[in-house]
């Protein structure tokens, strides 16, 4: 191949896609009508996917035109280009499927092996298939994203194989099971209303809330939030109302309202299926956010295999402003507030919320360090609100019924419902709305679990598995933390007697060393230690020591990296190392945290 | 002279407790500052005086009460009435495992003596993970006279990419590219330097604590087995190409240069350099027939007397 150097011009084509996605030139075009400088440098990652999604590749000659429009270093962009998943900087075929070979597909009858996929498929030169870590599709499994490229680019989810997947391009996929055992406050109107029609949305009891919220005003909203105990949904089960105070009571006005969408817990997906059922509710709480903390611009940060998700909430947010329910006088009030959505490029880490404003901002999704917190400095370093879909979805539930009555269901400490995301060795997988304090093994019952055996995965890979004579534990925050569990993201995976679960451990901690940002020593590299040791365990050429060297991994990880991905990187392995569930492996006598 | 000087607030003082003594430093500090102030030896590798911390390699971890997980020490500000320990058993864990989980990866044995002391006081044990496992491994970059890049030694520090951006020069020429195990420190398109940004000021080279930039003149030494300390001198003196003054320090071996550094606490130069000053050192490379001995301390003149 000849030389190609970043200070080379751009093909037409790509020239095209730029102009489109961040303007003009900075020298051919008034100051005034683009601002230059660091201002612009939050496109870099919105129009790197414009370049993947229409050349298919961002080549050295596309990279440097792009960084001379914003003003951004060439190495740092290509820095963020190389961090994610869903971009390359090789040119490669224009279709490439993401194949799922994570822990919920890979026990399902009908998953082949990518490689295997790959190889049936040798044929068409044209396709790539690559492994793919968790997809959010689990209650689709086996799960399949094809990436496309070109003038028509298009980018779809299909089910089944490599071939079906391309065979039946665009074919609506299956509708998703929901089911809500007790009151169905958040996965209501999922399946019944058109998730396009804002009409519909508000015959369905849609913007009452956000009525409610300007009638009754800020302090009233905070006092409600905080009094109805909603804790966030993401996994660290923060309280939200003392999340929205710190930042409403900031000295500072500029602010953000930040919802983090980029749901990739391996086994999780009940966001996708709130935002791809009811996604104007994501926007009115968002709204009702902002009119409580005073921030007049909101992000909606949506992983990249999530593109119906994309679309239909962009959509919501278009349909929103076009009725003037968001802008710079929402329904009437004078409240200044707009959304944008932004596409999350395969990257695990980037749901973790500092991580997530680098990557909004144009930098690589590497988490900062804490504090200072997002209420303090988030995105922009400025005060943020950042919360989850479902903590979101929470919102106008609490604005519409009253804190008292929300705290009416659950339990005193886990106010609400939660959703779960179950999949696995399930007869129904789906996503299942139960009060906090249902017992794990009903909500097993729930989506036709097998009975007794095999394993439970709570939380995804950053959570830990459950005995399977300790599925009586209440699902709460306060049950599973003194139970040693957590509740995690709410992912639900559940393994039969024939599932040989080394095999899911194994690929838990190829998860974690795929997934590391690689930023901090403990995780990035203990992640691949603690990888290389399952897989000796497993076949059968362990090392004397290493029992005591996964407990040194999980400490050192657990307690001296960045962030929550690294501190979690070892709780599935120590859980199912206690529990005795790797054949070969020894039953450790650790306290499964690591410490 | 009787307009007032505004010297700001007065700094507050914050009382802490290290290792049950009570200390007390200015607000703002670090722990790291307070553990420097009393003395106490914390292991760093991606800190330095004139960087604003990274922390990213997580050697200079402490406890802290009350905290669910290790604080670092160079990043964490102090707060009132913090209670630390900089030497309890889980803290030195933590840091046998980072320098043990460095040294399983990278060839540290050009790294700063600090490091090679702390791998031996903290018992980091490298072989212990085995023969097979994954190590860092990257051709040496070698592509002209003045600097190589040997990434088998990167702990990616981010030191460098940092020196070369916003705390020195504000060429951006390198940044981390990749992530995980595979991250590395890169130009665009790993394009050679001189395609990049890059201006060849060396101050990467400065900053990096373990040898994987290095002058190529003292890799070449060390290459050939000839590298030698004892033959070995320190000059200090003043770059003479502008007037800035930057001081320099001249490492020679056998009167020839093979490396040229500026002390992080100079006033001038935060211990970061020019092109000029880096590298522009061949007119005194060593005895020439006609020039001057320059090597020979006693025929050079004191840059700081009188003419």
């Amino acid at each position: 191949m000849e030389s190609r150097s970043s200070l080379d011009a751009p093909t037409p084509a790509e020239v095209r896609v730029l102009d489109a996605a961040v303007g003009l030139r900075h020298d051919t075009v008034d100051a005034r009508v683009i601002r230059r400088g660091p201002d612009r440098r939050h496109l870099l990652l919105p129009a790197l996917h414009a370049l993947q999604d229409g050349v298919g590749w961002i080549s050295p000659e596309a990279l440097g035109e792009l960084c001379a429009r914003l003003e951004v270093p060439r190495a740092e962009a290509f820095g963020v280009a190389t961090f994610y998943a869903l971009l390359r900087t090789e040119a490669g075929p224009a279709t490439v499927v993401h194949a799922c070979d994570d822990i919920a597909c890979r026990v399902h009858p009908d998953y082949r092996d990518p490689a295997a996929a790959h190889a049936a498929h040798a044929a068409g030169e044209s396709v790539g298939v690559h492994p793919s870590p968790c997809l959010g599709q689990c209650d689709r499994a086996p799960a399949l994203f094809v990436q496309r490229s070109g003038a028509e680019a298009a980018r779809w989810r299909a089910v089944g194989s490599v071939a079906d997947a391309l065979a039946t391009a665009g074919t609506e996929p299956a509708s998703p099971r929901v089911l809500a055992a007790g009151p169905a406050w958040l996965t209501g109107r999922i399946g019944v209303v058109d998730p396009a029609s804002l009409e519909d949305y508000r015959a369905h009891g849609g913007y009452g809330a956000l009525r409610t919220a300007l009638a009754v005003g800020p302090d009233a909203v905070l006092r409600e939030i905080a009094d109805s105990g909603l804790r966030g949904r993401g996994g660290a089960a923060f309280p939200t109302g003392v999340k929205w105070r710190a930042v409403a009571a900031s000295a500072r006005r500029e602010r953000y309202v930040v919802c983090n969408a980029d749901e990739s817990e391996p086994g999780t997906f009940k966001d996708r299926v709130l935002m791809e059922g009811d996604p104007y509710a994501l926007v009115e709480s968002m709204t009702i956010a902002a009119a409580a903390v005073g921030a007049t611009r909101g992000y909606v940060y949506i992983r990249g295999e999530y593109p119906e998700a994309e679309e239909r909430v962009a959509h919501a947010i278009d349909r929103a402003r076009h009725r003037g329910l968001l802008g710079s006088d929402v329904a009437g009030s004078g409240l200044d507030f707009d959304i944008e959505v932004r596409r999350g490029a395969g990257a695990y880490i980037c749901g973790e919320e500092t991580a997530l404003f680098n990557s909004l901002e144009g930098y690589r999704g590497e988490p900062r360090s804490k504090p200072p917190f997002p209420t303090e400095a988030g995105l922009f370093g400025r005060p943020t609100v950042v919360n989850n879909v479902e903590t979101l979805h929470n919102v106008t539930v609490i604005l519409n019924a009253g804190a008292e009555a929300f705290r009416r269901v659950g339990t005193a400490e886990s106010p609400g419902t939660k959703l779960f995301s179950i999949a696995g060795s399930v007869a129904n997988p789906g996503v299942y709305e139960v009060p906090f304090g249902t017992r794990l093994d009903e909500l097993l019952a729930l989506a036709g679990a097998p009975g007794a055996g095999g394993a439970v995965l709570l939380g995804g890979a950053a959570g830990m598995f459950v005995s399977p004579d300790a599925t009586d534990l209440p699902l709460t925050f306060e049950d599973s933390r003194m139970a040693g569990l957590t509740l995690g993201s709410g992912s639900v995976t559940v393994f039969d007697r024939s599932v040989d679960i080394g095999d899911i451990v194994e690929r838990i901690t190829s998860f974690f060393r795929d997934e590391s940002c690689g930023q901090c020593v403990p995780c990035r590299v203990g992640t691949v230690r603690q990888h290389e040791t399952i897989v000796r365990l497993r076949n059968g050429s362990a090392l004397p020591d290493d029992g005591e060297l996964l407990e040194d991994l999980a400490g050192v990880m657990g307690d001296a990296s960045i962030c929550g991905l690294g501190h979690t990187a070892a709780s599935a392995v120590t859980s199912a190392l206690r529990l005795g569930l790797i054949a070969g492996a020894p039953a450790s006598s650790g306290n499964g945290t690591g410490r | 002279m009787s307009t007032p000087v505004p010297v700001g607030l007065p700094r507050r003082k914050v009382d802490v407790q290290v290792n049950g003594v009570e200390r007390s430093a200015p607000e703002g500090a670090t722990i790291l500052d307070v553990c420097q102030a009393a003395g106490l030896e914390v292991p760093t590798i991606c800190w330095a005086p004139t960087i604003t911390p990274v922390n990213a390699c997580r050697v200079c971890v402490v406890e802290l009460e009350g905290a669910r997980t290790l604080v670092p020490a160079c990043s964490r500000r102090v707060t009132e009435g913090m209670v630390i320990s900089t030497d309890s058993e889980r803290v030195r864990a933590s840091r046998r495992m980072v320098l043990e989980l460095l040294a399983s990866s990278v060839d540290l044995s050009r790294a700063e003596a600090d490091i090679l002391r702390w791998l031996e006081e903290y018992g980091a044990d490298p072989q212990r993970h085995g023969a097979d496992r994954a190590r860092v491994s990257e051709p040496v970059r070698r592509h002209d006279e003045l600097y190589v890049r040997d990434y088998d030694r990167c702990v990616l520090c981010y030191k460098c990419v940092d020196a070369c951006g916003t705390e020195a020069q504000h060429t951006f020429a390198i940044a981390v590219a990749g992530r995980g195990f595979e991250a590395r420190i890169s130009t665009e398109f790993d394009v050679e330097l001189p395609e990049s940004a890059c201006v060849y000021c060396g101050n990467c080279i400065g900053v990096c604590p373990t040898g994987a930039l290095i002058f190529t003149r003292e890799f070449d030494l060390r290459r050939s087995g000839q590298f030698d300390p004892g033959a070995q001198a320190v000059t200090t003196t003043v770059c003479p190409y502008c007037g800035v003054g930057c001081n320099l320090e001249l490492h020679t071996q056998d009167d020839q240069i093979f490396r040229v550094t500026s002390p992080a606490d100079h006033e001038v130069t935060s211990g970061h350099l020019c092109i000029k000053g880096r590298f522009g050192f061949e007119y005194a490379g060593g005895a020439r027939p006609g020039r001057p001995d320059t090597s020979n301390p006693e025929t050079i003149r004191d840059a700081d007397a009188p003419a």
